[in-house]
């Protein structure tokens, strides 16, 4: 089904003005059912299973069941995105557990200053092919030119 | 329905917010600093396009701090993988100045794999590895703080581009509505740039009912900057090309890691090698068939060869990987296999949860790999998109006409997916492409400061054309017991599965290996002109969500039929293991390496093909 809620755990996000699986849904799946107060997928044949709405889930109801077509029931792989790092538990159907940790981000999240150490754009360089920071942003001294 | 209509007046408009629309905000307000910069995306930036879920690996990065490659070797490479075919003035360009967006995105936040001496983990010649599940959440970040929240319209689908009333073939805008509220957006911008993705879902998948949503290529990517683009009159190139990924079975996880990184090999059922077997088979493809490494399309026709024979299932051999590569260290085995695991689970999920649920451990067994359906795109090993000018100091003139990326519609620039003949770009270069035509976006607007004009005539038309759905359900519902069969109308899922078999059928699809030919093509275009009547006429939507598939429908459409004109223009095999033109089985160099064009005439409703040349700028 791709995505699919637990209606124990979802909150509707306290019915704010949107849910943050609704917010953050690439293809605009999840939707807030206003009678119940709980999220739904609303197309589960075009869920890409991309997880977006599992890793946001602030109370963690969203799993997904692998797409019914092909994928033999009883696994998961369950997230747990924290501010710099990764964990996932993945569980198979026979019962095996394996878990792993990967790094998400060297820098806390807001933390991007566009065009660090770059200095203002002048006119003159907009007709140059240089990008912004170029080429010092390149690593090398000079912007390669084609060998002709 | 009488939808507020909100007008947005702007210098600068970035229309989808991926990999390249964000390289495009980002830039366009460094040079533009006193511009208005809008980008307009139909999701949330921090999750949409290519990258939303991540990806373990940028593609495209040539380490020129290091004099690891030179943008001359990438054009070499670029050029045979695509069998001789490339813009050769755009392939350099992007492989110049990729590295300085990868050292953004290290600078940023991302995390780069890094050698004991500081360098950057290579996967393969080209490749480098990442721990990139946040990758598009770090990379949206930029582009948002760079503009500005207040610049950024999320949730907003744009539909069609504008052209200018006072000088047709110029853009002044966009038009399209929000999928939460009902409201119609009108931009009016001096400059547009279309980075809205490649095409998913024009042919009917591999796997059926639930499994449509695992598409290789995110799903969200429905051709809209193709078809945006084509309808704006803007001439397009290389729409023949498609892209057929070899890739882990159904889940479609990635192969890249394993062949290039772990060092796998893939067999058939019965331990033969099909690149071994099947190396004389090269042999009738030359000078492309000797290159090295093998053009991604033969090696998919190697593939295709042992499993039209019956010899699938065809397996990667993870299990031999992983023993060879760790010697018996167990420590070191642990270490590959959580990096095994991380290369989908950054990327890929859903081919995790698969393995999980087969009882499939990568160190104890081998797993399926399968070639997917046809996905048209520009900036994988794929070169389908639009006909652009390249930059003043590399492109000869015939590829060159005042802006860099700027297609042949004034002002109106693209980028990532939607430039042709451009391929092997992938993330890192669709965000510097993307930078690119910002850079001269922002130009093109300090050399053209007039205003730019709207027509109204044409925005009140689109108005009441965009949410005609909504009148033709409401009017037509009574005519039937259930919402979802009714002969007065069509809805968007029932189209788009006319459209995936139209497809699978006649523009080989998977379904007839890839293979097709004049007559089969033609026979597809009459079936894709009764649906496109039929969704002009007879489209319905029953909520915002339905309409917002329905015009994702309509682009799907367009692209489609592009894609099937230029596949009948060319009467030749180009790209075996992509497709087959069984009535013109070869690759013809004497009449064929050249370039395939098209353009819509709006007018008229006329296509125009022709073809441009090929011209080698790096030996």
């Amino acid at each position: 089904m791709p995505s699919f809620v637990n209606p124990e755990k979802c909150d509707g996000c306290k019915a704010k003005d949107k849910t943050a699986c609704q917010y953050v849904c690439p293809n605009d799946l999840m939707t807030l059912n206003k009678e119940t107060n709980k999220a739904y997928n609303q197309e589960p044949d075009l869920c890409w299973e991309c997880f977006s709405c599992v890793k946001i889930c602030p109370t963690q109801a969203i799993d997904v069941r692998g797409y019914s077509d092909f994928v033999p029931l009883g696994a998961s792989i369950t997230p747990l995105r924290g501010t710099d790092s990764i964990m996932w538990t993945v569980q198979f159907r026979d019962g095996r557990i394996k878990r792993f940790k990967f790094p998400t981000r060297t820098k806390p999240e807001g933390s991007v200053v566009p065009y660090v150490g770059m200095s203002e754009a002048s006119e003159s360089e907009l007709r140059t092919q240089e990008l912004s920071g170029e080429p010092k942003w390149l690593g090398i001294p000079e912007l390669p030119r084609m060998k002709k | 329905m009488n939808p507020e209509v909100v007008r947005v007046d702007t210098d600068v408009l970035v229309v989808g917010g991926g990999m390249a629309g964000c390289g495009a905000a980002y830039e366009a307000k460094y040079w533009g600093k006193n511009l208005r910069v809008t980008l307009v995306e139909k999701a949330a930036i921090e999750r949409s396009g290519a990258v939303a879920q991540g990806l373990s690996a940028i593609n495209t990065y040539l380490g020129q701090r290091w004099g690891e490659k030179t943008p001359e070797d990438f054009v070499r490479y670029v050029r045979t993988d695509l069998m001789g075919i490339v813009r050769e003035d755009l392939v350099y360009d992007v492989a110049r100045h990729v590295d300085s967006s990868v050292h953004l995105f290290e600078e940023w936040g991302l995390p780069i794999w890094k050698t004991p001496e500081g360098k950057y983990v290579r996967e393969g010649p080209w490749q480098i590895m990442i721990n990139g599940e946040s990758y598009k959440t770090i990379v949206a970040e930029a582009a948002k703080t760079a503009i500005g929240a207040e610049n950024l319209y999320e949730r907003v689908v744009v539909t069609h581009l504008l052209n200018d009333p006072s000088d047709p073939g110029r853009i002044s805008g966009a038009i399209g509505f929000s999928v939460r509220d009902e409201k119609l957006y009108v931009f009016k911008a001096k400059a547009v740039i279309v980075t809205a993705g490649g095409a998913t879902l024009l042919f009917r998948p591999r796997s059926v009912a639930e499994g449509l949503g695992r598409t290789w290529y995110a799903i969200f990517d429905t051709g809209s900057t193709f078809a945006m683009q084509a309808q704006a009159g803007a001439e397009m190139t290389q729409m023949e090309n498609r892209f057929i990924p070899s890739r882990f079975k159904d889940g479609y996880g990635p192969v890249g890691a394993w062949f290039l990184l772990l060092k796998s090999v893939a067999t058939n059922a019965y331990d033969e090698n099909y690149m071994q077997t099947r190396a004389a088979e090269l042999g009738k493809y030359e000078p492309y068939g000797s290159a090295k490494p093998t053009p991604t399309p033969l090696r998919n026709h190697q593939m295709m060869l042992d499993m039209m024979e019956g010899k699938g299932p065809i397996y990667m051999r993870t299990d031999e990987a992983l023993a060879r590569l760790s010697g018996g260290d167990k420590k070191r085995l642990r270490e590959l296999e959580s990096e095994a695991w991380e290369d989908f689970l950054d990327m890929t999920c859903s081919q995790a949860l698969l393995w999980a649920a087969q009882n499939i451990d990568p160190q104890m067994m081998p797993s399926e790999i399968t070639l997917a359906e046809p996905y048209i795109m520009g900036s994988h090993s794929g070169c389908a998109g639009m006909w652009v000018s390249g930059p003043e100091d590399v492109s000869p003139p015939e590829y060159f006409w005042g802006y860099n990326r700027m297609t042949t519609v004034k002002g109106l620039f693209t980028a990532g997916d939607g430039v042709g003949a451009a391929p092997h770009k992938f993330s890192s270069g669709s965000f510097t492409e993307g930078r690119l035509a910002a850079k001269a976006a922002v130009a093109y607007c300090a050399d053209n400061p007039g205003n730019v004009q709207l027509d109204e005539d044409r925005v009140n038309g689109l108005q009441a054309q965009l949410f005609k759905p909504f009148e033709v359900f409401e009017k037509n519902k009574g005519a039937s017991t259930v919402e979802e069969v009714n002969p007065k109308y069509i809805l968007p899922k029932a189209g788009l599965t006319r459209l995936q078999k139209i497809m699978d059928d006649y523009a080989a699809g998977s379904g007839t290996w890839y293979r097709t030919s004049e007559p089969m093509l033609k026979r597809g275009l009459e079936l894709i002109g009764l649906l496109k009547e039929d969704l002009t006429n007879s489209m319905a939507a029953r909520n915002l969500h339905e309409l917002l598939r329905g015009w994702e429908l309509v682009h799907r459409v367009w692209t489609a039929e592009a894609h099937v004109r230029h596949m009948l223009y060319r009467t030749e095999t180009r790209w075996p293991g992509y497709y087959y033109r069984t009535d013109y089985p070869n690759v013809d160099d004497a009449n064929w390496r050249k370039f395939v064009n098209s353009r819509y005439y709006a007018e008229s409703g006329q296509w125009e093909m022709s073809t441009k040349p090929y011209i080698q700028l790096v030996q």
